[in-house]
């Protein structure tokens, strides 16, 4: 339910004018949740930033999804690119 | 990759039968970027159920089982290996964060984004939530907006928000 909640908690935050991006863990509840930009990783739950004590894996990560920012398309479901 | 196929059984016939839609967001509420990203004071938010060791628990109680709404707030000053996960959810693997907290709330990594200057900053505080939260009617009425209203009072410029 992290998904949906996220989601929700995104949703509140644009709503006063601040743009928001959220990791996605599972696709199929961001589909029916559609928040304004989510980022799918094919990771599993629990392991949102690829891995544990692994910067460099973990940067990769936040940087393509900070790149959603720039995007005004909403609402983004965009696929993490190994 | 996780898909509802690789949930357990339980959670999977949970998940397929929960009525997602009924909370889907129908008003595309898309704030745009002020300034650029180097420029943008950034704050991180995440659903891990991660506090300080002395702040209160998120609810475990059986009688809380439409999940906790609360969140907790975390000073970016707070070492972030310190802090303490207390999710009560069985539905993921919790040995990563248990490891290194910056998976769920990546406040090193920020920080490192701030020193090289493609973010600005990063915002004074970090907000938490444990995300299990299966009836979420006062986190949409109350306190997902009382978050938005701090993060207007710190004049963020955007967040990053990571569910584990």
């Amino acid at each position: 339910m992290c998904i949906q909640t996220v989601g929700l908690i995104q949703a509140a935050i644009e709503r006063v004018g601040i743009p928001t991006v959220s990791i996605s863990l599972l696709k199929e509840v961001t589909e029916a949740i559609k928040p304004p930009r989510a980022f799918f990783v094919p990771f599993k739950m629990g392991f949102p930033l690829a891995a544990a004590n692994n910067p460099g894996r973990q940067m990769a990560v936040i940087k393509q999804a900070l790149a959603l920012l720039e995007r005004a398309d909403t609402p983004i479901l965009q696929e993490f690119r190994p | 990759m996780a898909t509802y196929a690789d949930l357990k059984l339980s959670h999977r016939i949970f998940m397929q039968n929960y009525p997602f839609s009924r909370y889907a967001i129908t008003d595309n509420p898309a704030a745009k970027l002020s300034k650029p990203l180097s420029e943008c004071r950034v704050a991180l938010i995440t659903t891990a159920g991660l506090r300080l060791e002395n702040d209160t628990s998120f609810s475990h109680s059986k009688r809380d089982k439409l999940g906790d709404c609360s969140f907790r707030e975390i000073s970016i000053e707070t070492p972030v290996q310190s802090l303490i996960e207390d999710h009560s959810s069985s539905s993921f693997d919790r040995s990563g964060v248990e490891s290194d907290k910056n998976l769920a709330l990546p406040v090193d990594r920020f920080r490192e984004l701030e020193a090289d200057g493609v973010i600005g900053s990063l915002n004074r505080r970090s907000f938490s939530f444990m995300g299990s939260i299966i009836s979420p009617g006062r986190l949409i009425r109350e306190t997902a907006p009382a978050v938005a209203s701090l993060l207007k009072q710190d004049a963020v410029d955007a967040v990053f928000l990571t569910p584990v």
